[in-house]
Parts: structure tokens; C-alpha cells; sequence
């Protein structure tokens, strides 16, 4: 199956072009530079004793014995480093409310203090020659911990009985009651439908395959500490660093190069690295390396997924939404990012690309004594998982099809612009419409139907299943504003892009330089992107949240067109010509029409930096150009449908992906092949988040998929080629880009589930709780009741 | 404590003298200096650190250095052309948008290299059970599959853009 054919891009020279990957050969070939390949002179390495009780009083700690094994340099605990932290908050979240902020944070603490809270809750650190010796010393540290009855689960930790964190007095971290309206409570009751149900999505968890790592050396004399870490943001984590150990921010310098993956785990810096830096800014003796293996991972790293949302639907007879009461409930764990609560974002979203003419939200989240919460790849996305599946079931309930009952009330372009009831504003670039169309029309509903009928009187399950999204990309405000983009041409004529961006995955060494070389008129491979290192890059957010598009992208074009603009005042003047009179090709000066007239780049940079008196009068010398990009506005709206079918196997439990089709808007795309591989990616996660992917904890708190023979991975044989279609509205940025990077984690989880209830829907089997996995189909359709 | 083993990597005679429980992923590492073998799970499931050993693709996580004295060992560093190209299936990765954050890249060009060469004429479901054994968790596979379809001589999915 071809891509679909598509509104044409208005592809350039480069931007619009599957342009190969400038970054590969040095991936390929096994030489990037990944935080763990670091390998400073007297580095020594860290281990951590972690707790393997999920809530109990620390009755003793003995490093006697780690202390005086051969080739340990030190063994540190809370009382050595908790008292050193002079602030530990994240600059994306702002202050905590004691410094004046408004986001709320569990205790700050680098090693755990008189109690455990989770298993895994780091202990002690220690710092050895090697990792071996490092592991040796964490078994000869010998910690007493008096276990009590951890707090496991939503409804649990909601009845207060047990608290997770003494501090907060109260499990319950984030919470806004649902308002109580009574005339929606008398259009509800007169209602000709109304359906309620309960979705939960089970935990679930990043799993870069590169595992965490943070390498510290603190030079005492110089006052400088300097970071080489696994970060999607080196100017979060530079300021974190300042912040922990009272350094002035200057003398703090952080380098990511390349990582391994991120997906939102490395985006914030965490207790475990909080607590290297700590130590080496106390030991300052030599650089500290920690390379997480991947059972900390697994256990230690924050988590995400686990949360609920209570939906209850208001619908015509003709098949019109009236209204909904959404109830969030999320399990935040132990010490989440920040509050780690979604549910404020989530419920604005909610509504998606449907016309809700209301909404009633409320939402609880809780401290368990589980690994904390962080972003994941949409972090919002329970709504999309819950409203998708939503639309299947009432379409069930009232005995539409549920494609028909999407178009009814779906967001059309003469809706546009479109605020939704949560006050969101749709602009006039997006198109849930349009691609649910192009979903529908390449998935061949008719035909699917009519195999399906062949199928189930063979005995066989096939379903299909869509969802359709609205993405906020780009979200635009405090830390994530915007990016800065430090731009030069040195003196060859070549040009160097610093940015607050980082390479873990996302093709940037390609797409920006894609973007400068398009609007500067030169070979791409005269454009270098320097990112990932706070020497060199400006402050800005890093590369998350499906931002770097717009937003990095943007910052990259207006300094091109700046550049471009100073250059050909530069030739103008040295050319004796009008600047409306010229054009750049190739690196290339010349007055339209005569050729021959000319000065490439090579002879004009040197002329801005060593000829003053070859310059137009006034102007400065040299080629540097900054320019900062917001985009317009606080989201930038990208939009997708999601498509596929699916074959349940009645006997096994076992389903089989036939198609997935992926038809999307993100406006102009800067490069497609970039744009399908960050679909697919994302896809496939969701994919593992209903098939595959559970971390499960039993009632003790003890987490029971440490390994990935535990915590099951999608791999190549169970996943089907994906067919993409592009529809392309220009978003109001510049470039007309829109961010996509989180989309397909977003879509896939309810339009799969959606293709296993029509697999299953006939026997009476309405799933609404992942995982979906053999067992828990084989026991929904042994359970049914048609 | 140490013990000295003497192997063959990439075409040069190395010798070390490392703690018998030391992991061969750890010894490229750290003693040789070739990073580009990565560690991924340190169990043998992500296939991250895959390295040929007397031309079988293993996991270098599972072994001891010590193990190997007078092996043959290949790693991501030793497997392109003697000419300094891309070889055929790392060629075929960077055509087909085959890895993105490339952590698990170096373990998929040897595992796909090793198994191109010993079998001629793979069918479509030959490949992907080839590949089961290495995850990645950035490509959703797309990429990486077609690249060894291109590898192998077989049709590539084109509604994956990587072949423009």
C-alpha cells in the first residue's frame, strides 16, 4: 500500500524532501557518543543500595563493612547529602509554593531518610573504582528496615488510611471536585441516551534503551561542576545543578551529546541524579560516573499510565453529543516530577476533535508507595485512550456505526475557528475531519465489513477500530516559550546553528540544517546543528513535547532570514547592485538574470569579518545573528486519525494486527521520512501499552516486572507495516510546521482497542481495561453474556 | 585477581588482563576502548550489545571476556566495507530511516550483518524473526524491517518514505 496521495507539499529545495539523516554514519558505525561511552581520567563509579520494602521505618544503616572493601572511596547516605541540597525543583514546573511558586512537589530528598517509601527508593550511594566493586559494597551495606503496609492502588490510597509521605498529611496530591450544575443534571436525565463507563490503562513505562547515566566531576578550586548526562534538556538540568548544589549558574556547565532515548524520562532531573550530584560535589575528589542498569530502570526510573477516567455521555436520539461528566483519577506513585497530575491538561483537552456543548471535569490524584510519575509520550493521553473508546461504546449503546457517529459530531472546516467547551481554541489549520476521511477511505470500510462478515461465519474475529485526536504541540509557556537559535557563518562561508535542543532520536542534525539551508540558499551540508551542550547552546527547553518543529524550527528560519538579509545587504553594497535585484544560489550572490555579477558566500563571509570598510556604512561587522522564536500561539494544533484491524484468536486469547493506517496534519512537513518514523515509533509504543506492556505491583508494593523477560517490548514480528496519509494545512507558525511527536503514543491505544471490542463486540465482550493481552480476552469472552 | 586473555578484534590481536567475571560487553568497553557495543538490559534480551564471536552473532552481555582467548571477535566498529563505506545492511539502514536515537543500532547492523551472510534467499517472515531478538523502542521497527528487506533483495513497504 502506497502512501496516500496528498494536498502537495510545498516542497523546497529541502525542506518538504525525505532527506537522508545526516547523523547516521556515525551511529551506524558505532561511533556516537552516548553519556556511558565517557571515560574520564579517575573516574570512579556509583552504585545504589535501594530499598526492597515499599514502606517501613529505616531502623539502621551499617557501611562499615562497604567502607573497608578494597576500592571503595566513599559510601554516602541522607545524613551525609539531604543536608547539602540548597533547593530541588525543576525550572519547566516552576518554584514550589514555599519559594513562591504554585506546583506542588512531593518531599525533595535525594536518599531516602528514616523511612522507605517505594521499592527501589534509593539508600545509599557508593563510589568505587569500578561497577563491580561499586555492586560488591552495596551488598556489605547493611540496612534494617521495619516494614508497614504500603499504600498500593488508586482507591486505596484515596481512603487516607495509610499515608505515603507523613509530610503531606494527605495522599491526595491534586484534586478539583466536579462542579455540581443542576440544569446539566435535568439535561443528563432527559437525555435520550446516557452512557457511562469506566477506562483504565494500566502502567506502563518509557524504556529508552539507553538506561539513565549521569557522569559529575566537581573541580573544587575552579568552582566549576561539569555534567555529561542522558538529558533531553541540558538547560533544565544546568539549572537543577545550580540550584542543588548553591553553584552559580555560569559555573555550571551540562553535555548530553547523544541519548539513548527519552520519551519524557529524561527530561527532568531526578533524585537518583540529584544524588550524584551531590556526592560529587562533596567527594569533588575525582568525576563520578552512574550508568543505571536496566532492573533500576525498571524499578527506580518514573513510570507512567496509571490512571482511570469515569465518562459519562449525554447523547440524542439522532446520535448528538449534549454533554459529558469526566471524573480523572491518576496514581502518581512516590515522588513524581512535580505533582506528576495530568488531569487539568487532560480535561482540556478532552473534548478533542468532537463538539461537546459541555463538559463537567473533576480529578484526584494520589501518592502510592510506587515509582513516581513523570511525562510519557503524550502525557495527557488518558482522554484520547477514554473519549476514544467512548465513541465506540455509546455508538454500541445506541446503534450507530461508530464511524457515523464520529461524523455527526465531529469538527468541520466551516467550524473553524473552534473553541471547544474547556475554552481551547482550534484554529483554522486543523483538520480532524479531513483525516478521519482519509483514515476511513484507506482502510476501505466497505470492503473491511464485508471480510469481516466472511470471517465471523468462519468462525473468525476481525474488528476494526479508529480514533481520532486533536496533538497540543508546542505547548508555549514559561521554560518552553521558546528557543533561541545562535546562528554563524564563519568565515569559510559555512554556517553553525547552536540550539537548546538535543539528539536523542529525533533527526534534528537533518531537519534544522534542512530548514537553514532551505531559506539561506546553500548545500545542507554546509549547515552544522550544535546542540546538547550549554557551552555552546542558548537557555531554552530542550527537545520534548513535540516542540522542536515549531519551535526550534522557527527559531532556526527567522535567523536564516536574517542572515540571508545581512548577506545580501553585504553583496549589494560590494556588488554596487539593488538588494531586490538579487538572488542566492548554492552559496551563491548574483543580480537575477546576468550571472556572471557574483560573490558566493566563501568571499563575502570573510569581507563581514576582516573588510570594515568593505561593509555598508553603519553596519556591524561579522555574520552571528540570534533570533528567538514563540510561536503564536500556546498550542500548536496538529491533528490525526487512526485506523486498524485486527484478528482476535478465540481459542488463545492472541490478537494479530492485519493494517494500521496513520492519516495525519502537521501542517508543513520538514522532512516526511522523519515524519512517518516518529509516527511509527510513537504507534508502536501505544501498541505495547494495550498488547504487551504492564508494570504490574502486587499488594505489597513489590514490583513484579524487573526484567524485559517481565515487561514485554513489542518486537518486529508482531508488528504489521504502517500506511501513512498526510493531509497539510499550514499552521500559523512560521514554516507552517506543527509538532507530531507524541501523536501516534496518543491514537494507537484506543484505535486498537477499539478493533478488538468489533472483534469481540457480537460475543458480548466490551473490554474497557488494558491490557488486552491473551489472558484478559480469554477470560472477557469465557465471562460474556451476550 | 586479573587475568590475561589474548582474542581477535576486528582484525587485530588484543590483549588484556581483566577479573575473570568481567562481561565481554564491559571489556570492549572500558579496556578497548569500542563503545559502540552498547548495554542495554544486561540479561540478554534487548540484543543491544551484540557482537560476532567465530562468526556467530552473540550477546556479549552473556559472556565472560575470559572465555574467549584465541576468538574472533567483530564488533559494530569492524563490520563496515574495508573501504571505509557503509556495508550493505548498514547502507540499507541509513536509506530506510532504520534507527533514530541509535542505541540499539549498533547490536541490529551486527545481528542483521551476521545473519545476511549466512542465509542467501530470507523470505518477508524470515527477517522479522531474525530481528526479534533486538529491541528498539524509537522506530516502531518500520525502518528497520524495510532496511533488511533492501538488504535481502525483497520488496520494500513503500508507505514507509524511507526509500525516497
Amino acid at each position: 500500500m502506497a502512501t496516500q496521495p496528498t494536498t502537495p507539499v510545498t516542497a523546497g529545495r529541502y525542506v518538504g524532501q525525505a532527506v537522508k539523516r545526516l547523523e547516521d554514519p556515525r551511529l551506524l558505525s558505532g561511533h556516537g557518543r552516548y553519556v556511558d561511552d565517557v571515560q574520564l581520567p579517575g573516574m570512579l563509579h556509583v552504585a545504589f543500595v535501594r530499598s526492597n520494602v515499599a514502606r517501613g521505618t529505616i531502623t539502621s544503616i551499617d557501611t562499615t563493612a562497604a567502607r573497608a572493601l578494597p576500592g571503595v572511596h566513599a559510601v554516602y547516605t541522607a545524613a551525609d547529602l539531604n543536608p547539602r541540597v540548597q533547593m530541588f525543583w525543576h525550572t519547566m514546573l516552576g518554584p514550589p509554593p514555599e519559594l513562591g511558586g504554585v506546583t506542588k512537589y512531593p518531599p525533595t530528598r535525594p536518599l531516602a531518610d528514616g523511612d522507605v517509601r517505594f521499592v527501589g527508593d534509593p539508600i545509599a550511594l557508593v563510589i568505587a573504582d569500578n561497577r563491580y566493586i561499586a555492586e560488591d559494597a552495596c551488598d556489605l551495606v547493611d540496612v534494617e528496615i521495619e516494614s508497614l503496609p504500603a499504600v498500593i492502588g488508586i482507591w486505596e490510597a484515596a481512603k487516607d488510611e495509610h499515608i505515603v509521605h507523613p509530610e503531606k498529611g494527605t495522599n491526595i496530591i491534586d484534586h478539583m471536585a466536579m462542579p455540581e450544575v443542576p440544569e446539566i443534571d435535568a439535561m443528563f436525565a432527559a437525555a435520550a441516551h446516557v452512557v457511562s463507563r469506566r477506562f483504565r490503562q494500566c502502567r506502563a513505562t518509557n524504556v529508552p534503551m539507553e538506561p539513565r547515566g549521569i557522569i559529575v566531576q566537581y573541580d573544587r578550586w575552579a568552582g566549576d561542576l561539569q555534567i555529561w548526562a542522558a538529558t533531553q534538556s541540558v538547560s533544565e538540568w544546568k539549572a537543577s545543578a545550580a540550584r542543588l548544589t548553591g553553584i552559580a549558574e555560569p559555573r555550571v556547565r551540562v553535555i548530553a551529546g547523544d541519548v539513548g532515548g527519552g520519551f519524557g524520562q529524561k527530561m527532568m532531573m531526578t533524585r537518583d541524579e540529584a544524588a550524584v550530584v551531590m556526592a560529587a560535589h562533596l567527594f569533588a575528589a575525582a568525576p563520578i560516573k552512574w550508568t543505571e542498569d536496566r532492573r533500576e530502570n525498571l524499578i527506580a526510573a518514573n513510570q507512567a499510565r496509571e490512571e482511570e477516567i469515569d465518562v459519562t455521555m449525554a447523547v440524542t436520539a439522532d446520535g448528538h453529543i449534549m454533554g459529558a461528566k469526566i471524573y480523572f483519577w491518576e496514581d502518581v506513585g512516590t515522588f513524581p516530577s512535580g505533582s506528576g497530575a495530568t488531569g487539568s491538561m487532560a480535561m482540556g483537552v478532552f473534548p478533542g476533535p468532537y463538539k461537546f456543548p459541555v463538559i463537567l471535569p473533576g480529578n484526584t490524584a494520589v501518592f502510592t508507595n510506587t515509582v513516581g510519575k513523570q511525562a510519557y509520550r503524550g502525557p495527557w493521553m488518558m482522554e484520547t485512550v477514554a473519549r476514544e473508546q467512548m465513541m465506540d461504546h455509546v455508538a454500541h449503546e445506541i446503534g450507530m456505526d461508530p464511524i457515523e457517529f464520529r461524523r455527526v459530531n465531529i469538527v468541520r472546516e466551516e467550524d473553524l475557528p473552534y473553541t471547544n467547551c474547556m475554552t481551547m481554541v482550534y484554529d483554522e489549520s486543523v483538520s480532524p475531519n479531513e483525516t478521519m476521511e482519509q483514515a476511513a477511505a484507506m482502510l476501505d470500510v466497505p470492503s473491511f465489513r464485508s471480510l469481516q462478515a466472511a470471517a465471523r461465519a468462519e468462525g473468525r474475529l476481525l474488528g476494526m477500530g479508529m480514533a481520532v485526536y486533536m496533538e497540543p504541540s508546542a505547548i508555549a509557556f514559561g521554560m518552553l516559550s521558546s528557543d533561541q537559535a545562535i546562528m554563524r557563518m564563519d568565515p569559510s562561508g559555512k554556517v553553525q546553528v547552536a540550539m537548546s535542543t538535543g539528539n536523542h532520536g529525533h533527526s534534528l542534525e537533518t531537519t534544522i540544517p534542512q530548514i537553514v539551508a532551505e531559506h539561506l540558499g546553500c548545500d545542507i551540508t554546509d549547515v552544522v546543528l550544535i546542540q546538547g551542550d550549554t557551552a555552546s547552546s542558548p537557555v531554552g527547553p530542550g527537545t520534548g513535547g513535540s516542540r522542536s518543529a515549531v519551535i526550534a524550527g522557527g527559531a532556526a528560519q527567522t535567523a536564516a532570514l536574517r542572515m540571508r538579509d545581512k548577506i545580501l545587504q553585504i553583496a549589494a553594497h560590494a556588488m554596487e547592485a539593488s538588494v531586490d535585484d538579487l538572488e542566492i544560489n548554492n552559496s551563491v550572490v548574483s543580480v537575477k538574470g546576468t550571472p556572471t555579477k557574483a560573490m558566493p558566500f566563501f568571499q563575502i563571509a570573510p569581507m563581514a569579518y576582516m573588510m570594515p570598510e568593505a561593509l555598508p556604512p553603519g553596519m556591524e561587522q561579522g555574520l552571528e545573528i540570534t533570533a528567538r522564536y514563540r510561536p503564536p500561539g500556546q498550542f500548536t494544533w496538529s491533528n490525526a486519525a487512526h485506523a486498524c484491524t485486527v484478528e482476535v484468536d478465540q481459542a488463545t486469547g492472541m490478537v494479530k494486527i492485519l493494517r494500521y493506517i496513520v492519516s495525519e496534519d502537521c501542517g508543513q512537513m520538514i522532512n516526511p521520512m522523519v515524519v512517518e518514523g516518529q509516527i511509527a515509533g510513537g504507534v508502536v509504543q501505544g501498541i505495547g501499552g494495550v498488547l504487551f506492556e504492564e508494570m504490574v505491583y502486587d499488594d505489597d508494593g513489590n514490583p513484579l516486572a524487573t526484567t524485559f523477560l517481565d515487561y514485554l517490548l513489542p518486537s518486529a514480528p508482531e508488528i504489521p507495516d504502517i500506511e501513512y496519509g498526510h493531509i497539510v494545512k499550514l499552521s500559523p507558525s512560521i514554516g507552517g510546521y506543527k509538532g507530531m511527536g507524541e501523536g501516534g503514543a496518543i491514537g494507537a491505544p484506543p484505535a486498537l482497542a477499539n478493533a478488538i471490542h468489533d472483534a469481540l463486540a457480537h460475543l458480548g465482550v466490551h473490554p474497557t481495561r488494558f491490557p488486552l493481552g491473551p489472558s484478559q480476552l480469554l477470560d472477557l469472552i469465557n465471562n460474556a453474556s451476550v | 585477581m586479573s587475568t590475561p586473555v589474548e582474542f581477535t578484534v576486528n582484525g587485530t590481536a588484543r590483549s588484556v588482563s581483566v577479573e575473570p567475571r568481567k562481561l565481554l560487553s564491559d571489556v570492549l568497553r572500558e579496556d578497548l576502548h569500542l563503545t559502540g557495543t552498547h548495554v542495554g538490559c544486561e540479561h540478554g534480551a534487548c540484543g543491544s550489545c551484540t557482537v560476532i564471536v567465530d562468526g556467530a552473532a552473540v550477546r556479549s552481555c552473556l559472556l565472560f571476556a575470559v572465555q574467549l582467548g584465541g576468538a574472533e571477535i567483530t564488533t559494530v566498529e569492524g563490520i563496515a566495507n574495508v573501504d571505509g563505506t557503509l556495508n550493505t545492511f548498514q547502507q540499507a539502514m541509513h536509506d530506510q530511516h532504520g534507527l533514530q536515537c541509535g542505541f540499539c543500532t549498533p547490536g541490529i547492523v551486527v545481528s542483521m550483518t551476521a545473519y545476511l551472510a549466512d542465509h542467501a534467499d530470507p523470505t518477508d517472515d524470515d527477517l522479522k524473526d531474525a530481528l526479534s531478538g533486538n529491541l528498539c523502542r524509537c522506530t516502531g521497527y518500520q525502518g528497520i524491517v524495510n532496511a533488511a528487506r533492501q538488504a535481502a533483495g525483497l520488496p520494500v513497504h513503500v508507505g514507509s518514505r524511507g526509500g525516497h
